[in-house]
């Protein structure tokens, strides 16, 4: 195995964690609507609801740059495993990007018309999109792990039910709580009055939750494929994670999120490194698994991404982190202005 | 059912064609955007602040299409043309990689900024985020159209054996292909004249209803602004067009031969504008007839030899047997086609409507901008069909000219180097496919209608009254944001 193979693995690891800790906290968000933005009256419900969109309004397009960015990735350094990995998840991907666009829209549009039907519509489409996506992509990434029915000629044979397994099922699950979470402390941390307050107490609940579904995903998960890293990434995520819990009941709130953050991103180096030296193994004693080295580009194009990322990369995390620090501020109901949309 | 194939294209074209109605309007109406944005930070005239937020209003309402079909479009090289993805990924994905960390981040960011930045960050930051989203789109297309021009003239690669697939030799010669040099101004001056064009049909139709009003010389503003963008770029949309015939010719003439329907070599070839019968060869009627103008926009000569279909069928045959030869029979399977020859009709009028919705544009602009001369407000009641048609004429012409530049590369999907046919995901059932096709159709128009509806609620309302962003500077901790979602 070369060694730019093996960076640009690490490389597309880092991008799903990047995906998982960013655009996690816009998923939970967006998902918690129902819970946490609900208020006293439905003026305050409205108030609320449009106090935790607008913690992520300057960020969720961004952050769902990075599942662009790893798809790319994928398909310049790793073309067999984006075209097995693609073609394979043929109707979880349709899925996804349904719940993708639909919430997306309602980001947009939501606040364009002073309506209540159709401010209530959109809701429904950023709710059910910030659920499915992140269960879907859960769903994903720990079938890809498991291992799935691939031939000798790199192809998937398997259906729509062989990614339906119950540990696949649970790694979507525990995706899902983790998000939930990570959102909910994001929004301890973003905002002020009623949805912080509500936030916390919501976030001990979740984040108990995602404890008990992570531990028995990954357990099971290391069992099966583990190395000894991946056992080391399990402890730590487990620990960050009760760590996260243990701050937000002290009122910490930029530990907790913290915590969630290293949580989802060890929770994908544990995939990442029960995955090595493979990308997608197979099931069948006849197929042939895609590993980093069958998969990968040639060494010109891994040197060209290479340089790429090293010069691109930094700059991106300037400009992002710059985004986090101009919308510093923690909003309220009190900030919400009145709306002047189109009838 | 027809094949996996077969519906794989009808979705490809249907979410790329969708797709690129969006693309070229948040190009070009970024850019004005940004000018007018730029202006309010220089003079602090009320009128660039209208239209700066009037403007990003509809600018937004259209990008968040765009944004959310673009997604689509980067998986589904992988989901429906994964033996596509392995065979030229190595070159192929490179730019779409670039794309994402050089472009999409950017333009994300900054767009994400920009909409949320209003009494929350220094003004002239603020400007400058619209400008950076603005490079976003542009570095977008760049690199987008250097994976397309891969696809029409391929070069910067070698075929591995070992590996059985093209790979990169060369990323400089992928990113400088000819073909790219001059597609990347043609689409690119085709968006401002897109972004121009639906600035002036919006304040056009603002114009001529408020006449009279205060708003009056705002929405000049705009329509004069917007009609000099679309002018200018349209001569930058013929020149870069007429270079473009010319390459074409060069690498691939049977897409220049299909788009007259030009059958037998011909020197003096003439270009034909309307034509009734069969476009099977035997029969076409050329009603108007300019003698030589083909062989012009193919050759640069009017006396030039524009090869014709029936020998360039040879010709394309005898390229891929060759092919076929050097590389072995994997190769050999990837270049195989029954008939090299691209579905004529398509070509023939997808080439003319793009030509003909591009100089209508053109004229629509002129006619605006002498019409608003001097403060004069334009009265005719069919100047609302200007307003109406300016915005949506270039739009089409975009897609006619995609449709012609994608159709007339047919069967090829890499040129001379894998057809279509070959390139599909073989592991996707018909069912699957079809599944998608209808979930993205369905979900598109239930999309566009409320799109188009929220557009036009929009534009009804038009630019809102000034109210001085300074007021709120003095603000305490608790003031109400000026905006929030």
């Amino acid at each position: 195995m070369d060694t730019l193979q093996l960076v640009w693995f690490g490389l597309i690891g880092l991008l799903w964690a990047g995906y998982l800790v960013l655009e996690g906290f816009d998923f939970g968000v967006g998902a918690l609507l129902p819970s946490l933005g609900v208020g006293r009256d439905a003026a305050d419900t409205e108030k609320r609801r449009r106090v935790m969109l607008t913690t992520i309004g300057p960020h969720w397009d961004g952050n769902e740059v990075w599942l662009l960015t790893a798809g790319g990735a994928t398909f310049a350094a790793f073309p067999e495993w984006y075209a097995t990995m693609f073609s394979a998840f043929y109707l979880p991907l349709l899925l996804v990007l349904v719940a993708l666009i639909v919430r997306n829209m309602g980001f947009e549009y939501r606040h364009k018309r002073d309506d209540d039907t159709w401010r209530r519509r959109w809701d429904l489409a950023i709710i059910g999109g910030s659920v499915a996506a992140p269960f879907l992509v859960g769903v994903a990434l720990t079938n890809v792990v498991r291992g799935l029915p691939i031939d000798a000629d790199l192809e998937y044979t398997g259906t729509l039910f062989t990614l339906l397994n119950p540990l696949s099922l649970l790694g979507g699950l525990t995706v899902l709580a983790l998000s939930l979470t990570h959102g909910a402390f994001f929004l301890a941390l973003k905002t002020s009055g009623g949805v912080r307050e509500d936030a916390r107490r919501t976030g001990t609940t979740l984040g108990l939750v995602t404890a008990g579904l992570a531990v028995v995903t990954l357990l099971w998960l290391g069992l099966a494929t583990g190395s000894v890293w991946s056992w080391v990434t399990t402890v730590v995520a487990a620990v960050a994670l009760l760590a996260a819990i243990a701050a937000n009941t002290k009122g910490r709130e930029g530990w907790a999120f913290t915590g969630t953050a290293v949580t989802a991103a060890t929770v994908v180096a544990t995939y990442f490194l029960a995955l090595y030296p493979d990308v997608m193994p197979t099931t069948l004693a006849t197929g042939q698994s895609l590993t980093i080295e069958n998969a990968s580009s040639s060494p010109l194009t891994l040197k060209i991404m290479t340089g790429a990322a090293l010069v691109f990369t930094p700059i991106v995390l300037l400009y992002t982190g710059y985004t986090y620090y101009a919308f510093r501020k923690r909003i309220g109901t009190q900030h919400i202005p009145t709306a002047v949309a189109v009838k | 059912m027809g094949s996996s194939l077969d519906v794989a294209r009808w979705q490809f074209a249907i979410t790329t064609v969708y797709h690129f109605l969006f693309v070229p309007v948040t190009i070009g109406m970024s850019a004005v955007v940004a000018y007018f944005h730029t202006q309010w930070v220089r003079t602090h005239r009320p009128e660039y602040y209208r239209l700066t937020k009037f403007l990003g209003k509809l600018f937004l309402i259209n990008f968040a299409l765009g944004l959310v079909t673009g997604i689509v479009q980067e998986f589904q090289f992988g989901m429906n043309w994964s033996d596509y993805s392995r065979f030229v990924g190595d070159i192929f994905g490179a730019p779409l990689a670039f794309e994402a960390l050089l472009a999409f981040f950017l333009e994300s960011t900054f767009l994400g900024v920009w909409i949320f930045g209003w009494g929350r960050i220094p003004e002239k930051l603020h400007a400058s985020t619209m400008w950076l989203t603005h490079i976003g789109t542009v570095l977008s297309a760049y690199f987008i159209l250097a994976a397309n021009s891969f696809m029409q003239n391929p070069v910067g690669y070698r075929f591995n054996p070992e590996t059985g697939r093209a790979e990169m030799a060369d990323f400089v010669a992928v990113l400088t292909n000819k073909v790219q040099l001059v597609t990347f101004p043609h689409v690119l001056f085709g968006s401002y004249m897109v972004g121009g064009a639906v600035v002036m049909g919006v304040a056009l139709w603002l114009l001529r209803r408020d006449a009279g009003t205060d708003d009056e010389p705002v929405y000049r503003k705009a329509v004069r602004v917007g009609a000099v963008v679309s002018l200018v770029a349209s001569l930058g949309v013929v020149v870069s067009g007429d270079v473009q015939g010319k390459i074409m010719t060069e690498v691939q003439p049977m897409k220049m031969a299909a788009a007259e329907a030009l059958y037998e070599t011909t020197d003096n070839a003439p270009f034909s504008v309307l034509s009734i019968g069969s476009l099977d060869g035997s029969e076409a009627t050329r009603i108007i007839e300019v003698p030589g103008l083909l062989s012009f926009l193919g050759t640069g000569s009017f006396s030039g030899t524009v090869d014709g279909i029936d020998e360039l069928k040879d010709s394309e045959r005898a390229m891929a047997d060759e092919v076929a030869a050097q590389y072995g029979p994997d190769v050999a399977r990837l270049v195989a086609a029954e008939d090299y020859t691209p579905i004529i009709p398509v070509a023939y009028w997808t080439f003319r409507l793009m030509m003909g919705f591009g100089f209508l544009t053109m004229l629509f602009a002129g006619l605006a901008l002498w019409a608003t001369r001097k403060s004069a407000v334009p009265q005719a009641r069919w100047w609302t069909w200007v307003a109406v048609l300016t915005p949506l004429l270039p739009v089409l012409a975009n897609s006619w000219g995609w449709i012609f530049t994608e159709m007339g590369r047919q069967p090829w999907l890499v040129y001379g180097l894998m057809t279509t046919a070959t390139g599909v995901s073989p592991s996707v059932s018909v069912g699957e496919v079809w599944v998608s096709m209808v979930v993205y159709t369905l979900l598109y128009a239930a999309l566009a209608v409320v799109e188009v509806k929220l557009f036009l609620t929009y534009v009804r309302k038009g630019a809102e009254p000034f109210v001085d962003p300074a007021e709120h500077a003095d603000a305490d901790e608790d003031a109400p944001l000026q905006f929030a979602y």
